[in-house]
C-alpha cells in the first residue's frame, strides 16, 4: 500500500487472452449479443429507451436548465424578489445577465431592476447566479423545451418572461424551495393552487 | 497599469486579465528560447518512395468519422502502411485557461466541466485541489467521501465509453458503443439527480461540494455499483476473447515505457506500457489512502494492453466505491470558512493534480492575491498524450491508425481547451 | 398452392401468340425478379435496422407506420429527391457507370436461381458456373467507382474491394466444389432435386446434414461475407477509416443503387448457399412438405440474412492483411481438406455395418475440425498468446 515505484508487485495477475481454436471467442460474442437481443424483448434494464416526446422522465429536484426570476404574490414584475444588486451579473461565467437598476422620480436608485435581461445564446446554466444570490431571487429553471419557430428568436429573455411564481419553484424544487421561504420569513404557497391573498413582500 | 500597451488595454478591456510584463511579485523573469531546433524531425522511411511519387497523401479529419471530434491527422501512405503521421489540432481552441484569468476562481469551474466533458467531475476535482492548496481551505469529511465517489463513477463513465469507441473505430457496428452507453446512462442519472446535471456537472467547491447526496442517492449509487461488474462480465465475454479484437490490437501502437515516459505520457497508456504509476497510489490525494485498490500494469504497451487496464481498472474501481460507499459519513459537504464571493487566496502558486481517467490532469495556478488567478494553466492528459501518436502509428496501416488514436483516449475539448 | 405462380406465369404467356412467348416468358421473369428482391431490398433494410437495433438494446426505427415499416419508402424518397453531386474533377461517364455495373451482375444472378418447384428463369445446364462468372463481374463496377470519383479514399475503398472480392472468390468457388463433386452436376435445379427426400425417409437429404457439407456450408458463409463486403469483413467501406469507400462521393438515388447492388448480392448469395447446402426449396422433414416450395425457399433466405444481421451486430472488422491471410492462409487450406473430406464421405458411401457408418462419420467430421485446429495454430497462434496483467498495490 505504500508509495510505489516501477515495480509491480507480481500479485497473482489475470490471465486473458484467446481459445486454442480459432472462431470460439467469436462463437462466445455471438452468445451475448443474442442474449441481448433476447433480453431486450423482455428485461426492461436492457431495453432503457424512452420515447422521447411520448414519455417523459420526471426531472429530479436538482435538475437545471435557465435560470429564472422568482416573484411573490400576483404580480409577476411588481412582486419580484430582485433587488438588482447586481452580485449575478457580476458572477456569471458567461456574463449572460444585464441588470439595469430602476430609479425613481427623482433620479434615486430603487430596489428593482429596471431590465433584466438574460441571453440564453450565452448561459451555459451552471447556476452561479443562482447560487450567489443573497435575496434568493434568481433560482434555476428546469424547463428545457425552449425550441422556437425562427433562429433568434426567444434568445433574449426579458424580466417578464424570467418572472416565474414561487408556487412554480415549489413545484420544481420543494426542499430548495421551502428553505428559502424559511430564510426569507414568508409562508409557503399551497401545492397546486397559488393563494388567494397575497403574501407579505419580500426584504 | 499606467505603463499598458494597446494591445494590454485590449485584452484587459476584454476581461483577459492583468497582462503586466512582470510577473506578479516582479520575480519571474521570462526565460530566454532554448538553443537549437526544439523538434527534429525523424527521417522518413519512404522518402525516396515519396520522390518517385508513389506515396498518397490524405488529410484524415478534421471532419472525419473516428477522429473523436475535430482533429487532423496529416497522413503519407504507402500503399495502406503510414510513412509519416503529423497530428494537427487546434480546431478547438476556446482560449480557455486566458478566459478563466479573466474571471474569479469561481467563474472557473463550470468552464472546467467544458474541458473533457466526459469526466466534468474529476476536472472539477483537479481544479477544486489546486485552489484549496492555493488558499489552505480543507473540504469536510462528507464531501472528501463525495469526490471519490463522483471521481470513480466518473472513471466507470470514462473507460466503459471509451472501450465502446474505440471497438466503433474498429468497425463493431456500435454494438459495444451502445452497451456502454446503456450503462452509462444509469450513471449520468446518478449525476443528475446529485449535481442537477448530466454532464456539466459544476458540482465540486474549494472546501467541499454544492450539494449533499441524499439517503436514496447513496442507495441508488450502491445498486448501480452492484450491477456493474455484471456489466463488466459480458462486455469481456464480448471482447476480450474476440478472435478479430485480438488479431487487429495485440502488437499493434506499440509504446515502450522510456519513450512513454520521456514524452510525460500518463493514465492508463502509461501503465499499459509497464510502468506502475497512479497518482492515486504515488502521491495520494483526498482521501485514496484509506481505500485498498490495486493498479493493473500491462507490458507490452500495445493497443490491447491499453483496453484491458482499462477493463481491469475498472473493477478496481467499483472495488473503491464500494468501499466509499459503505464508510462514507455523516456531516456537513461545505467548509463554511471557505467563500465563494470576494474569495482572494493569498499570493502564491499552486499546482493540483490528480488521476483523472485519461492520465494526470493538473491545474497550475499564480495568485497575486486578487479575486482573479493571475495564471491559470491546465496540463491536459490527453493533449500529452496525444503529442506521441506518430511514434506509435509509424509501419502501421491506416486502419490500424485510426484505433491507435482511439486506445489513445482524447476528447478533443481537452486537447485544444 | 405450390405450382402458383408457375400457373400464373404460364397463364399469361399463353394470352400471347406463339412467336412472341418466348420474350414475354423472359420479360415476366426479368420483371418479377427485380421487383421481388427490390422489394425484399426494402424489408432487408428494415429488418437489418429493427435487429441491429434490438442487438444493441435500442428499438430501432418505430416512427414511420406500425414497427417503423414504412421506413425505407421513407428512405428511399428522401433518396430519390436528393440532389445527384458529380464531384468536378470525376469522370462523368465512368462515374455514372460505376452504379449500374453494380447492381446489373447481381440481378444477372438470380436468373439461374431456383426460388421453388420449377421456378427458376433460366434452367441452365451449367447454372452455378453462370452465378459465379456474374457475380465476378460486379468488382469492375467498384473499381471504376473508385477511380472515376478521383478521391483518395474511394481509391483506397476500390483497392480493398478488389484485392478482397477476387482473394474470396477462390474460397467461395472451392466451398462449392464438393457440392458439385458429389451431386455430379452443375445444373443448380439438380442439385435441389437430389435434396430431397428420395424414395423413403422423413428427413431430407440436405447437403448441410453430412459432415463435409455442414463445414462446406460454414467455409461457404464466411467466403459469402467477404465477397459481398459484410461485416466483419466490410472493408471496402470502412466507414471508420475511410468514410465510405468507392461510394464516398456518389450521393442520391447512385448511392442508394450501391446499396441495391449490395443487399442484391447478398440475397443472391444467401439464395445460392441455400440452394447448394440447405435444400433449395425442398422442406427439411417430410411432414412439412406441404408447405410451399418457394415459401421455403425465401424462408432459408432469410435465416441466412439473419445470420448475416447478427455477425454484423457482433463483429469488429478485420485488418486487411489480415482479411487476406484469412483467406489464403486459413480458408483456401481448409476447403482443400473439406474437399478431400467430401472424397472420403462419396467414396465410402453404402458402408455395410453400423460401425463402418460410425466410423464415417467420425472421420467425416474429425477432419475438418482437426484442420481447423492445427491451422488456427499456424496462422494465429503467434499472435494471440494469453497475457498476464500484474497489479500494483
Amino acid at each position: 500500500m505504500s508509495g510505489l515505484g516501477n515495480n509491480a508487485s507480481g500479485t497473482p495477475g489475470e490471465e486473458k487472452g484467446a481459445s486454442s481454436m480459432l472462431g470460439l471467442g467469436i462463437l462466445k460474442g455471438l452468445g451475448v449479443t443474442l442474449r441481448n437481443f433476447l433480453g431486450s424483448y423482455r428485461d426492461p434494464e436492457r431495453l432503457i429507451t424512452v420515447e422521447y416526446p411520448e414519455e417523459r422522465l420526471p426531472l429530479p429536484e436538482q435538475s437545471r436548465a435557465f435560470p429564472m426570476l422568482i416573484y411573490d404574490g400576483e404580480d409577476p414584475i411588481g412582486g419580484l424578489r430582485c433587488v438588482a444588486c447586481k452580485i449575478c451579473e457580476k458572477e456569471c461565467p458567461s456574463q449572460c445577465i444585464y441588470i439595469v437598476k430602476d430609479r425613481d422620480a427623482r433620479g434615486r436608485p430603487m430596489k428593482r431592476p429596471k431590465i433584466f435581461d438574460l441571453d440564453i445564446s450565452t448561459c451555459m446554466g451552471c447556476g452561479i447566479c443562482a447560487e450567489v444570490c443573497p435575496f434568493d431571487s434568481i433560482k434555476m429553471d428546469a424547463a428545457y423545451e425552449r425550441s422556437a419557430e425562427s433562429r433568434f428568436e426567444r434568445l433574449l429573455l426579458r424580466k417578464e418572461d424570467l418572472a416565474k411564481p414561487n408556487a412554480y419553484y415549489h413545484k420544481i424544487h420543494p426542499t430548495e424551495a421551502a428553505e428559502a421561504d424559511a430564510r426569507l420569513g414568508i409562508a409557503s404557497p399551497e401545492p397546486e393552487a397559488p393563494p388567494e391573498g397575497a403574501p407579505e413582500k419580500a426584504a | 497599469m499606467s505603463r499598458q500597451t494597446e494591445g494590454q488595454q485590449f485584452a484587459s478591456a476584454l476581461g483577459m486579465g492583468n497582462a503586466s510584463p512582470e510577473g506578479p511579485r516582479g520575480d519571474s523573469p521570462v526565460l530566454p528560447p532554448p538553443a537549437g531546433p526544439l523538434y527534429e524531425a525523424k527521417p522518413k522511411p519512404g522518402s525516396a518512395r515519396a520522390a518517385e511519387g508513389e506515396t498518397l497523401e490524405v488529410a484524415v479529419g478534421p471532419h472525419h468519422p473516428s477522429t473523436h471530434g475535430v482533429f487532423r491527422m496529416d497522413v503519407v501512405l504507402d500503399g495502406e502502411r503510414i510513412i509519416s503521421l503529423k497530428p494537427r489540432f487546434g480546431y478547438l481552441h476556446r482560449n480557455h485557461e486566458k478566459l478563466c484569468e479573466g474571471g474569479t476562481y469561481l467563474m472557473a469551474i463550470p468552464y472546467t466541466d467544458r474541458l473533457d466533458y466526459f469526466c466534468s467531475l474529476t476536472n472539477n476535482w483537479a481544479y477544486v485541489l489546486a485552489v484549496e492548496k492555493l488558499a489552505g481551505v480543507e473540504a469536510p469529511e462528507r464531501a472528501e467521501y463525495l469526490r471519490v465517489i463522483t471521481a470513480e463513477l466518473t472513471r466507470l463513465l470514462n473507460h466503459s465509453c471509451l472501450v465502446g469507441f474505440l471497438l466503433q473505430d474498429m468497425g463493431a457496428m456500435g454494438t459495444p458503443l451502445m452497451y456502454a452507453f446503456r450503462e452509462r446512462e444509469k450513471l449520468v442519472d446518478l449525476f443528475e439527480e446529485l449535481t442537477g446535471a448530466r454532464m456539466m456537472c459544476n458540482y465540486m467547491r474549494f472546501g467541499g461540494c454544492r450539494t449533499d447526496a441524499s439517503a436514496g442517492w447513496l442507495e441508488r449509487t450502491r445498486r448501480v455499483v452492484d450491477d456493474f461488474p455484471r456489466f463488466l462480465d459480458e462486455f469481456e465475454d464480448l471482447l476480450t476473447s474476440n478472435e478479430i479484437l485480438l488479431a487487429r490490437t495485440q502488437g499493434v501502437g506499440k509504446l515502450s515505457a522510456e519513450l512513454a515516459i520521456n514524452a510525460g505520457v500518463t493514465g492508463p497508456m502509461l501503465r499499459a506500457s509497464g510502468v506502475a504509476y497512479d497518482i492515486r497510489k504515488a502521491a495520494p490525494y483526498g482521501i485514496y489512502e484509506r481505500f485498498a485498490f490495486r493498479v493493473p500494469v500491462g507490458e507490452h504497451g500495445d493497443v490491447y494492453d491499453r483496453y484491458m487496464i482499462r477493463m481491469l481498472e475498472m473493477r478496481e474501481s467499483v472495488r473503491i466505491l464500494k468501499q466509499a460507499l459503505k464508510e462514507i459519513p455523516e456531516g456537513p459537504v461545505l467548509n463554511p470558512k471557505a467563500r465563494r464571493r470576494n474569495f482572494r487566496p493569498p499570493v502564491g502558486e499552486a499546482y493540483g493534480r490528480l488521476e483523472a481517467p485519461k492520465g494526470e490532469l493538473g491545474f497550475y495556478l499564480i495568485s497575486d492575491g486578487s479575486p482573479r488567478p493571475y495564471r491559470f494553466r491546465i496540463r491536459a492528459p490527453s493533449f500529452i498524450n496525444l503529442t506521441i501518436l506518430e511514434d506509435m502509428c509509424l509501419g502501421h496501416t491506416l486502419q490500424d491508425a485510426v484505433i491507435i488514436l482511439g486506445s489513445v483516449d482524447i476528447v478533443m475539448g481537452e486537447v485544444d481547451r | 398452392m405450390d405450382q402458383l405462380f408457375v400457373n400464373l406465369k404460364a397463364w399469361a404467356v399463353g394470352l400471347f401468340p406463339q412467336p412472341v412467348q418466348l420474350w414475354v416468358s423472359m420479360a415476366i421473369s426479368a420483371g418479377a425478379i427485380v421487383g421481388v428482391f427490390s422489394g425484399m431490398f426494402a424489408f432487408a433494410t428494415w429488418m437489418e435496422r429493427k435487429g441491429l437495433g434490438r442487438f444493441q438494446n435500442r428499438l430501432g426505427p418505430n416512427r414511420v407506420g406500425p414497427w417503423g415499416l414504412f421506413q425505407p419508402v421513407a428512405d428511399g424518397l428522401k433518396m430519390l429527391i436528393k440532389e445527384d453531386i458529380v464531384p468536378r474533377a470525376a469522370d462523368r461517364g465512368a462515374h455514372f457507370l460505376a452504379p449500374l455495373l453494380v447492381v446489373t451482375p447481381t440481378v444477372l444472378a438470380y436468373a439461374v436461381l431456383p426460388m421453388g418447384r420449377g421456378m427458376s428463369a433460366v434452367d441452365m445446364e451449367a447454372g452455378l458456373l453462370f452465378f459465379l462468372a456474374v457475380g465476378g463481374l460486379k468488382e469492375f463496377g467498384f473499381l471504376l467507382a473508385g477511380w472515376s470519383s478521383r478521391n483518395k479514399y474511394a481509391l483506397l475503398g476500390a483497392l480493398r474491394a478488389l484485392a478482397q472480392m477476387i482473394s474470396y472468390e477462390a474460397p467461395l468457388v472451392l466451398a462449392v466444389v464438393p457440392v458439385v463433386m458429389v451431386a455430379g452436376t452443375l445444373s443448380l435445379a439438380q442439385i435441389v432435386e437430389l435434396q430431397g427426400f428420395g424414395e423413403s425417409g422423413a428427413l431430407a437429404h440436405w447437403m448441410a446434414f453430412t459432415p463435409w457439407g455442414a463445414v462446406g456450408f460454414v467455409l461457404f458463409m464466411i467466403a459469402a461475407t467477404a465477397e459481398s463486403n459484410r461485416s466483419p469483413f466490410d472493408m471496402p467501406e470502412g466507414e471508420s477509416e475511410i468514410i465510405a469507400g468507392p461510394m464516398v462521393e456518389y450521393s442520391g438515388f447512385k448511392y442508394a443503387l450501391f446499396y441495391l447492388g449490395e443487399y442484391m448480392g447478398l440475397f443472391a448469395v444467401s439464395g445460392l448457399g441455400a440452394t447448394l447446402f440447405l435444400g433449395g426449396w425442398q422442406a427439411p422433414v417430410r411432414f412439412l412438405a406441404w408447405f410451399p416450395s418457394w415459401g421455403w425457399f425465401f424462408l432459408k433466405l432469410l435465416f441466412c440474412l439473419g445470420l448475416f444481421i447478427w455477425l454484423r451486430a457482433t463483429l469488429p472488422r478485420l485488418r486487411v492483411d489480415q482479411l487476406m491471410g484469412l483467406a489464403w492462409k486459413f480458408l483456401l487450406p481448409m476447403t482443400l481438406i473439406n474437399l478431400v473430406g467430401a472424397g472420403l464421405w462419396r467414396w465410402t458411401e453404402g458402408a455395410p455395418a453400423w460401425y463402418w457408418e460410425a466410423a464415417r462419420w467420425a472421420i467425416g467430421l474429425g477432419l475438418p475440425i482437426l484442420g481447423w485446429r492445427a491451422l488456427s495454430a499456424a496462422v494465429f497462434r503467434p499472435r494471440r498468446r494469453r497475457r498476464v496483467y500484474r497489479f500494483a498495490e
